[in-house]
């Protein structure tokens, strides 16, 4: 790691050049930047689950840490390449008015003409896609799980200001889920008449599936709050009785349907790197999480009304 | 599947295909094949969560074990050869699904036992009548196992519901084994259920050779004999027979790997585009590209064997083949084969394809290397480019998937001296570093009966007629004294007599 103090885009991207040169590999493998806006607390973590994910998706991550507002502008940056990261890295902290132009500085660093992708690991902007930084990616991800207060809001609002190319990491993390309930369907093409999902009483990932389950049945879905840990369970309604997944410890699930025996299924909570690797595997729109996304303000704004 | 599913959506990327509820029988559990490739694979696509809730996996073999002895195997395997972390609670609901028949493959009585097992299985694990024979066994053993599957109705589906079988190469020694190999399973098996398991094609990298050809368009437009000159396919490994000898003595390098391997890959190289990337059209496209290949008339000239001999590899010391336990001093199988193939196309016609294979040669290494003809006119001094070679494109499909694109640039600092340089595509490092096992990708295909990656019969025989001359005609040299195998030092890259057949057209081998 190389300590850049009072720097600029200019010297951060000399530095990744130099570092290459120096690692040998003047050849970039890279497939594209990610940006990773966070807070001193969390940008270890956040550094961590983007290295793991760089395995898979080789990527100039820059980390940016928006510090005070307040004072003199200036710009920090450790730059870093290989030990573990199979891309580059930077941490950038930006201090002073700069805190307010942080894409004057992240530009000049995204890799020529390939795709950008942002994650906020806590505090998203009201609005990604018109965050000055959100504009910047093709690929905005948050994670309402992550708001320390008030999460359900959280995932009501990034439905609502869902524009093409954003992403919540609860959507990501239902997709073993979704692909279990698939799996009923695709073993016996029966009618669901209703359905049910239970979880934690606070539960952005349970709330997108519900919205899901109505947007893709048209059925009623009936939403139980539980002790998790996250989603405890999810019941099928047919005219051949209840399909049922239920997992009440997180990590193994046992999967039912009428006349077969119940069978163990591992669905295990997955980890942050994991989820973030899923999100970086396709970078186009989500089609089916926009449709879910729409239908769960409009459920919203029914139970409410 | 008469109504869609409405979970399911074409747009909806993110959600994995999940077999449908099925099991599997293994023959063979106790091979290298089935320990080191197929548990571990089951066990990570298990761990994936791609495989059906209530898999069960089901062992069969001349073995005195119980249920428990055979969830051993398994786990020492997944232990010790998984991709995947091992997990408890994936590996419990994995295991509770495992069973075991002891006996051997003309026993009635052990088939029988393996017929009620499969309808307990169906019964308590809900595997709704669907398995797998996975035939993980020498091929002089498939006619037993399918004619007792037949005999004990455990080859017929009831309706809505699937059996298949899973072979490995080889699939016969020449053409007409294979007949009569494709034969003996045809009776049993309708085509489409059976399975010919290639690994090479599940690689991600041999998959990438037609997204690279065909989703681009800088490449296709010189994909022809107006710039190409030759191509050369290259498989070679480091390690010798190791204790294989009973397997290999007889087969050789060209039975074992050319008439599968190299062959596959050459008809990815060198087939038009499909009218889709279904199995049916990919298909049809790899037999025209076999059904159009034709052999130089000169046999001896255009073909190289050899036989490794002791000497130092990679900083070891190693015997050489014919010391190798097993084999015979007077052994005329070759560890080494070169090949020469035309194909009569217009669009390859004159662009000779040169495929070789061999044991302890100096790194273990599978290439493609398409190499373009040299610029018609250079308007440098002839001093200038004495150090530049020709153009190429190299497919790397392992290790160190990647592609590399060789061509001259000037060196820096000189007036104008032009040498060749590599520009790097990492495949490996990089996408697929998390990416999974060739086993695991076919071994769900075969249990969501998805053909494409799986060689049809008519690809086989087609495979032998190229091959058989070949063969021949090496075996005519052997009975009439006029060649052998010629000996090539270990680590090396080969005999000296497939150096000569490239130099009688001109070219040299790349040294990979």
């Amino acid at each position: 790691m190389i300590e850049l103090m009072d720097t600029n885009a200019a010297q951060i991207a000399a530095e990744f050049t130099r570092a290459r040169a120096r690692a040998g590999s003047p050849a970039m493998g890279m497939v594209m930047t990610l940006v990773i806006v966070v807070d001193e607390d969390d940008a270890e973590d956040a550094m961590k689950a983007a290295r793991a994910a760089s395995h898979e998706h080789p990527a100039r991550v820059l980390g940016v840490i928006l510090g005070d507002g307040r004072g003199a502008p200036q710009v920090n940056a450790q730059v870093g390449t290989g030990s573990g990261w199979s891309g580059e890295t930077a941490v950038i902290r930006l201090s002073g008015e700069v805190v307010k132009h942080a894409e004057s500085v992240v530009l000049p660093l995204l890799l020529p003409d390939s795709p950008v992708a942002i994650w906020w690991p806590n505090h998203p902007p009201e609005d990604p896609a018109a965050d000055p930084l959100g504009r910047l990616a093709q690929r905005r991800i948050t994670d309402a799980a992550s708001a320390t207060r008030g999460k359900t809001r959280a995932i009501h609002h990034q439905c609502q200001v869902y524009t093409p190319g954003n992403t919540d990491l609860a959507w990501t993390r239902l997709t073993p889920w979704r692909a279990l309930l698939a799996a009923i369907l695709d073993q016996r093409p029966v009618k669901v008449t209703s359905a049910s999902v239970t979880a934690e009483r606070i539960s952005p990932s349970a709330d997108l599936l519900a919205a899901w389950l109505v947007d893709r049945l048209k059925i009623p879905v009936e939403r139980k709050n539980s002790n998790g840990p996250g989603i405890t369970e999810v019941v099928l309604r047919t005219n051949q009785g209840d399909a049922r997944i239920s997992r009440p410890d997180g990590k193994l699930a046992v999967f039912s349907v009428p006349d077969r025996p119940d069978r163990p299924v591992a669905l295990k909570r997955r980890e942050l790197p994991e989820l973030l690797a899923e999100e970086l595997r396709r970078l186009d729109e989500d089609d089916v999480y926009a449709e879910t996304a729409r239908r769960l303000v409009a459920l919203e704004g029914k139970r409410t009304k | 599947m008469t109504q869609p599913n409405p979970l399911r959506d074409p747009r909806d990327r993110r959600l994995p295909r999940i077999a449908g509820p099925c099991g599997m029988v293994l023959f063979g559990v106790t091979g290298d094949l089935s320990r080191k490739k197929i548990m571990p694979a089951i066990y990570d696509l298990a761990n994936r969560g791609l495989l059906p809730p209530g898999f069960s996996l089901t062992g069969f073999a001349r073995r005195d074990w119980a249920d428990q002895d055979f969830a051993q195997i398994v786990h020492d395997s997944v232990k010790a050869h998984a991709r995947t972390e091992f997990r408890e609670e994936v590996w419990k609901q994995l295991a509770e699904g495992f069973r075991f028949v002891p006996g051997d493959f003309d026993d009635d009585h052990a088939f029988d036992q393996l017929r009620r097992t499969i309808e307990e299985l169906d019964e308590e694990r809900g595997t709704g009548g669907n398995h797998a024979f996975y035939l993980a066994i020498p091929p002089g053993f498939f006619g037993d196992v399918v004619g007792q599957l037949k005999e004990h109705g455990l080859s017929t589906p009831r309706d809505g519901s699937w059996r298949r079988v899973v072979v490995e190469k080889p699939f016969g020694h020449d053409l007409e084994s294979a007949r009569e190999l494709n034969a003996t399973l045809g009776e049993v098996f309708p085509p489409g259920s059976v399975f010919r398991i290639d690994h090479y094609l599940g690689k991600e990298t041999v998959q990438n050779i037609l997204a690279l050809r065909f989703a681009n368009e800088m490449f296709e437009p010189i994909w022809n004999n107006t710039y190409v000159d030759h191509v050369q396919i290259t498989m070679a490994e480091d390690v010798g027979i190791g204790g294989r000898a009973g397997y290999y003595d007889g087969i050789g390098a060209a039975r074992d790997v050319i008439q599968n391997h190299l062959l596959q890959l050459m008809c990815l190289v060198a087939m038009e585009e499909p009218v889709s990337f279904d199995a049916e059209n990919v298909r049809i496209e790899k037999e025209k590209v076999l059904a159009s290949v034709q052999l130089p008339a000169r046999l001896d000239k255009t073909t190289a064997r050899g036989q490794y001999a002791a000497g130092w590899a990679g900083g070891q010391k190693v015997e050489g083949f014919l010391d190798e336990d097993g084999i015979k001093k007077s052994s005329t199988t070759e560890t080494y084969a070169a090949v020469t193939l035309n194909v009569a196309t217009r669009r390859w016609a004159g662009v000779p394809f040169y495929l070789r294979t061999g044991k302890r040669l100096g790194r273990r290494v599978t290439e493609v290397a398409i190499v373009f003809k040299r610029a018609p006119h250079l308007p440098f001094a002839a001093s200038s480019v004495e150090e530049l070679t020709q153009n190429a494109l190299v497919i790397r499909v392992q290790p160190d998937e990647g592609v590399t694109l060789r061509f001259g640039s000037k060196v820096p600092g000189t007036q104008m001296e032009i040498r060749d340089v590599n520009m790097d595509f990492v495949y490996g490092g990089s996408f697929t570093e998390e990416s999974p096992e060739a086993y695991e990708r076919l071994i769900l295909d075969v249990l969501l009966g998805d053909p494409p990656l799986f060689p049809r019969h008519e690809e086989v025989e087609l495979s032998w007629k190229i091959l058989d001359p070949i063969l021949a005609h090496w075996a005519k040299q052997d009975a009439n004294g006029k060649g052998r195998p010629e000996a090539y030092p270990s680590g090396g890259w080969g005999p000296k007599s497939a150096d000569d057949m490239l130099a009688r057209d001109g070219r040299t081998w790349r040294r990979p």
